[in-house]
């Protein structure tokens, strides 16, 4: 038990809930509103596309590289997508559209997987370039702008909700969206992939130590190569769920959300270096960002105060995590010297 | 052992050294002449030439930046926020001296700039502390930082525009000097990337973040102090990037918390076309410029195609980066090679 | 009678025009301890890539367990029960034990799912191979380094190994680890697994081998029977050269000490420490890996400074917190991992040297003065005899003795009266180690303090005037090295 505890505080995860758990409470105490079911649908709500990010640039950032590239990689598919669709005069359902943007976000994923993966360039200044070369080809080629319209089925899919929660006191309402299962069943399915397959095993013995991952036999480049084809097809589902949950398609209006996922991701305690993290404090870290993005007009903070929020949080919260390790450093040696004087 | 590495004349040991500066301007020539040929006369004339000098500066600034952090081994994404915010308070004070009349004192050129790079120093140094003494990984530091300048840049104006500038100070940096031929922007990117030249390559200063972005413990063994040259490199970067927003002040006649957030991504872009390495302790400031000349010609002269969408430029500019990539694969994978396999000991 | 498990015959293999290899043989013998020896660049390690199926040869034919292997994979060498032990361990230190025990036969029998159960049992297994007591599920970066090579060692036994072969396993290793390893090679030799042991250190090669293998330059030297071996055959078989033994006696010793330390304390690494050092002499620390030597190093170059005490220098007490004090009062550092912590590999040798007196070398704002800068680096590449075509070249393409060298020139370009070498010929072949020795003995004579922190008793030895031995942090004894030999020093270790 005890040494359950102690394995626990070191963890980074019950850290990131506490302060949530803090900040949920402050914002209840002092708008008497968060608890409510309708704000915590909407909180839901919000959640599923950062979400959905965070959970591809979770696994990436475990094996020890970066995308930059998924805002991009999301705004061309869904792009793509709905002006093809729109344009084909289609009425179908949500099928069609969702595997036309995976297969699409695959194929891009796969543009990145290669130069990272089979050439071993850079990640970083990999997905910078394809980063830049999807925008021009949304914009060039494509000549992309603003579609107020979409197509029924992708409409349909952004409207139907579960249910739908109403504030007993305001009378406001929130629904539920559909789209939520998808987020729920990519969360389960990352899970699983990374705690029970040899593939996500690898994800994090890559990230630990590249070298030897090879020498242990797992297939490095293969593993980062569908790595970055299943990070481009997650990214491409959330690019097309925000299509649909914002009933238009804005080509630009995704692009430089890359950062605060980072940063949520890294706050949820996954290490920039590689090697560690979790789902679970993947997906506390990123809604605690999501929780003070959209909730801090409930205590009275306007909104424009946001992003002053935002980057003192990462601040502060990266700061911590990186003190933590200095000092986690020097205990560990300050142990290993008093066990051995024990013994002497 | 080196016998047979040893370059043959001093053009070729030229070349070697400076393979990635050569291929630019490679590029770059390749290109003025196929503008040449096609686009002679839309493209060939001075005041194409001197419009691109009086734009690339504000991200041609900020560039120069993040190269010096980059040397370091790490990495600069506040600059934009930084120039907005040194913009946006530069802009504040402009509006407080100007004279009843809407003309400028002599006395507030000069005063705003030391007013924009004192901002920009300070924000550097809040930057370089975060690297250095709380030791958070540069990218998320200056992440951080970067939302946080943006952010109080939001609430001083409440997320609009500063507008309604005296107009002095644009008029004075539209300006051109020198028989109205060279744009003042020009004349304040070449003077900071004069000095971070000499810097570089002429001060003990230079010598050491190399060092320190090629092994920083080796350079802590060797009794640097890392942590003063950091937080000394990022207050660097921070006054270039108030410089770079002291001229979009200008260029826009107004400023605001969001222009040009795509500098971001852009300048890293540039950095490393410039053939600065992610991982530190190489690059030229050579290369850097010859990136920011490429970028601004590839872009000005896109546009010299009515039917050709500017946007392509993003692919362009995407497409070049990672084919100099690729191409710097191959040529250091060879390179790598001979030199992993020659034993690492001679005889004695 | 004797069987042999792998025979080499022959061997060649060229890389890029140089010949690493040319035709060496190699025979170890089932059940056998043995171990193979020879300088940096010997070939050694190229032989060990081969027969570990990482390359293949230009030339001759290697036999295991009396079947020609032609073009073999890593897979198949480990399948044919042929496991490597690395320097480095190969573990994963993000990961815990268990997962670590467990990933490389799971990925040999291409699983993709992972069953956490059946990995604990794997792991337990093969932990009770050697007994080796360890919590399953901690971190392997929580592990202590020798933990860590018990960890790639259960790892290597898992499949059914019958040779295994150690690349100088010893390096980072405590004596009393080193003793805890020998036990299990032991152990492992008596269940018909053959070890091939590299190394470079003779005692070990004395202690744990039956028969050894020499290689020089890429050639067989000379095989046989290690009882036939003595100490200089050893050494004149690995360099080709006879070196003279070179005691050190001091000659001019300074009234004053250059250096003194009272009562230094880092808690939880070393308590109380004082001892003083004069010009003229060389004075040796010693004790076990986690006995605080290297703290004591690092502390008083400021790295990791002390939390009480003083430290003097030439009389005057100097506070060091930072590695740029110690500097300024005169005191250099050698680090112990050259490679990482010495050197800009990438870098020019002119950076290298002169990166430490670089602000000497600069006038007015700090800019350099070019000619200066020349002149101190023709001189420093001609004191220390760095052979070098161009200072300009980067410092890796310089040998290793080499870029000791310039490591050691670095600190002398700044003049020092006090030098510190923490474990100055560690990974440092038996040629370079005589040629380091000597400069050191020089500067002594020269008139500088030495303070060298290594846990190889014959340098102590040879070296060194007096000694201090460290136990668990503190100073249990001072010795003159006349009255003193290897079993008395360590019997103050331990």
């Amino acid at each position: 038990m005890r040494q359950w505890l102690r394995r626990l505080t070191r963890r980074n995860e019950p850290y990131i809930f506490l302060v949530l758990l803090a900040l949920c409470l402050l914002i209840e105490v002092r708008s008497g509103q968060f608890f409510t079911a309708n704000n915590l649908v909407d909180i839901a709500s919000a959640m599923v596309v950062p979400g959905l990010f965070a959970l591809g640039i979770y696994m990436v950032i475990v094996s020890g590289g970066i995308d930059v590239s998924f805002p991009a990689l999301a705004s061309l598919t869904s792009y793509a997508t709905t002006k093809y669709l729109l344009d084909a005069g289609y009425t179908g359902g949500i099928w069609l559209p969702m595997a036309m943007s995976l297969v699409m976000g695959a194929a891009l994923g796969a543009v990145n997987g290669v130069f990272i993966g089979f050439f071993g360039l850079p990640a970083m200044i990999v997905t910078l370039g394809t980063s830049s070369v999807f925008k021009g080809l949304m914009q060039g080629a494509l000549n992309s702008v603003q579609l107020a319209v979409i197509p029924e089925g992708m409409r349909q899919f952004g409207t139907d909700a579960l249910f739908v929660a109403t504030n007993p006191v305001s009378g406001l309402s929130s629904r539920m969206p559909v789209s939520f299962l998808i987020f729920a069943a990519v969360v389960l399915l990352v899970f699983f992939l990374m705690r029970y397959t040899y593939f996500g095993r690898g994800i994090y013995a890559m990230g630990g130590n590249e070298v030897s991952a090879h020498r242990a036999g797992f297939h490095t480049r293969r593993t980062k190569f569908f790595l970055y084809v299943i990070v481009g097809m997650i990214a491409s589902a959330a690019g097309l769920i925000r299509t649909c949950m914002m009933q238009q398609n804005h080509p630009t209006n995704m692009l430089g959300m890359e950062m605060n996922i980072i940063a949520g991701v890294v706050l949820g305690g996954t290490a920039i270096t590689g090697g560690a993290g979790s789902v679970t404090g993947c997906m506390l870290g990123t809604l605690l960002i999501v929780i003070v993005e959209n909730s801090m007009i409930l205590i009275g903070i306007p909104t424009v105060w946001k992003s002053v929020f935002v980057g003192a949080l990462i601040v502060i919260g990266t700061g911590v995590s990186a003190m933590q390790v200095v000092r986690a450093n020097r205990l560990a040696a300050n142990r290993n010297l008093t066990q051995e004087a024990a013994k002497a | 052992m080196s016998g047979m590495a040893r370059p043959k004349g001093t053009l070729s040991t030229l070349y070697a050294g400076n393979r990635h500066v050569f291929r630019l301007v490679a590029v770059i020539l390749a290109w003025m002449v196929f503008m040449a040929l096609t686009r002679f006369e839309k493209f060939y004339t001075l005041i194409n030439f001197q419009t691109m000098a009086s734009q690339f500066p504000e991200f041609g600034l900020m560039a120069l930046g993040v190269m010096l952090c980059m040397v370091t081994g790490g990495i600069d994404l506040s600059t934009v926020g930084i120039a907005n915010l040194a913009a946006i308070l530069t802009a504040f004070f402009l509006k407080a001296v100007a004279l009843p009349d809407g003309g400028l004192p002599a006395y507030a050129i000069p005063a705003a700039f030391a007013l924009a790079m004192a901002v920009g120093a300070v924000l550097g140094v809040f930057n370089g502390l975060l690297v250095s003494k709380v030791r958070i990984p540069p990218i998320l530091a200056t992440l951080g930082a970067s939302e946080l300048f943006t952010g109080v840049a939001i609430v001083l104006t409440n997320g609009n525009a500063v507008s309604k500038l005296p107009i002095g100070y644009a008029t004075a940096i539209n300006s051109k000097v020198l028989g109205n031929l060279i744009p003042v922007q020009l004349i304040v990117f070449t003077a900071v990337a004069l000095v971070i030249w000499f810097l570089l390559n002429r001060t003990t200063y230079g010598v050491k973040i190399y060092l320190l972005g090629t092994n920083a413990t080796a350079a802590r063994f060797s009794g640097l102090s890392n942590d003063r040259l950091l937080v000394k490199t990022y207050m660097l970067s921070g006054i270039c990037a108030a410089l770079g927003g002291m001229i979009m002040l200008a260029n826009y006649n107004s400023a605001r918390a969001n222009y040009g957030s795509v500098y971001v991504l852009q300048c890293i872009l540039i950095v490393v076309l410039g053939g600065v390495s992610p991982a530190g302790g190489k690059g030229r400031i050579s290369g850097v410029v010859l990136a920011i000349f490429l970028l601004r010609l590839l872009e000005t002269g896109i546009n010299r195609f009515p039917q050709i969408s500017s946007y392509y430029i993003s692919l362009i500019w995407g497409g070049v980066l990672l084919l100099v990539m690729v191409l710097d694969y191959f040529s250091d994978y060879s390179a790598g090679r001979r030199l992993k396999r020659r034993p690492a000991t001679p005889a004695p | 009678m004797f069987q042999s498990l792998l025979k080499a015959t022959g061997v060649h293999k060229s890389f890029a025009g140089v010949h690493a290899l040319k035709g060496v043989d190699l025979d170890i013998r089932k059940g056998e301890i043995h171990c193979l020896a020879g300088e940096n660049g010997c070939g050694k390690s190229t032989l060990i890539k081969i027969i570990s199926g990482v390359y293949q040869p230009d030339a001759g034919t290697i036999e295991f367990d009396g079947k020609a292997l032609a073009r073999i994979t890593p897979i198949d060498a480990i399948m044919l029960g042929i496991q490597v032990i690395y320097q480095d361990f190969s573990v994963f230190s993000n990961l815990t034990v268990m997962e670590n025990l467990a990933l490389n036969s799971e990925l040999a029998q291409k699983r993709r799912l992972v069953n956490w159960k059946r990995m604990r049992e794997i792991a337990r297994e093969a932990v009770a191979k050697i007994n080796f007591e360890v919590d399953l599920d901690a971190p392997v970066s929580s592990l202590s380094v020798a933990q860590k090579q018990m960890v790639a060692i259960c790892r290597a036994l898992m499949f059914n190994a019958r040779l295994i072969i150690m690349d100088e396993p010893t390096t980072a290793l405590t004596r009393k680890e080193v003793q805890a390893l020998f036990d299990i090679i032991l152990k492992l030799k008596a269940q018909g697994i053959s070890i091939l042991f590299v190394s470079h250190k003779l005692n070990e090669v004395f202690e744990i081998s039956e028969r050894f293998t020499i290689f020089r330059n890429g050639e067989l030297v000379k095989t046989g029977e290690t009882r036939e071996l003595d100490s200089n055959k050893f050494t004149y078989y690995m360099t080709g050269r006879e070196f003279a033994p070179q005691q050190f006696v001091p000659e001019q010793v300074s009234k004053e000490p250059l250096l003194e330390v009272r009562n230094l304390t880092a808690k939880g690494f070393f308590e109380d420490v004082s001892f003083a050092l004069h010009a003229g002499e060389i004075v040796g620390v010693t004790g076990l890996l986690d006995s605080g030597r290297s703290e004591l190093a690092l502390a008083l170059f400021g790295v990791r400074p002390a939390d009480s005490g003083e430290i003097r220098l030439k009389g005057r007490k100097t506070d060091i917190r930072r590695p740029r004090d110690a500097v300024r009062g005169k005191l250099g550092l050698v680090p112990e991992d050259r490679l990482s912590e010495g050197l800009f590999l990438p870098r020019s040798i002119e950076d290298n040297l002169v990166i430490a007196e670089v602000d000497r070398l600069a006038g007015p704002l700090s800019v350099i003065d070019r000619t200066k800068r020349r002149d101190e680096i023709r001189r420093l590449v001609d004191e220390f005899k760095i052979a070098t075509p161009d200072p300009k070249n980067a410092c890796q393409t310089l040998s290793g003795g080499n870029q000791q060298r310039v490591v050691l020139g670095k600190w002398l370009a700044c003049n020092l009266d006090v030098l510190v070498l923490s474990g100055p010929t560690v990974g440092v072949d038996i040629g370079s180690k005589h040629d380091i020795h000597e400069i050191l003995q020089n500067l002594a004579r020269g008139g500088m303090g030495i303070l060298i922190i290594s846990d190889d008793l014959p340098e102590i030895l040879e070296n060194c005037s007096r000694v201090l031995v460290l136990k668990s942090g503190r100073i249990r004894k001072e010795m003159d090295t006349r009255d003193a030999d290897e079993r008395l020093i360590l019997s103050h270790m331990m």
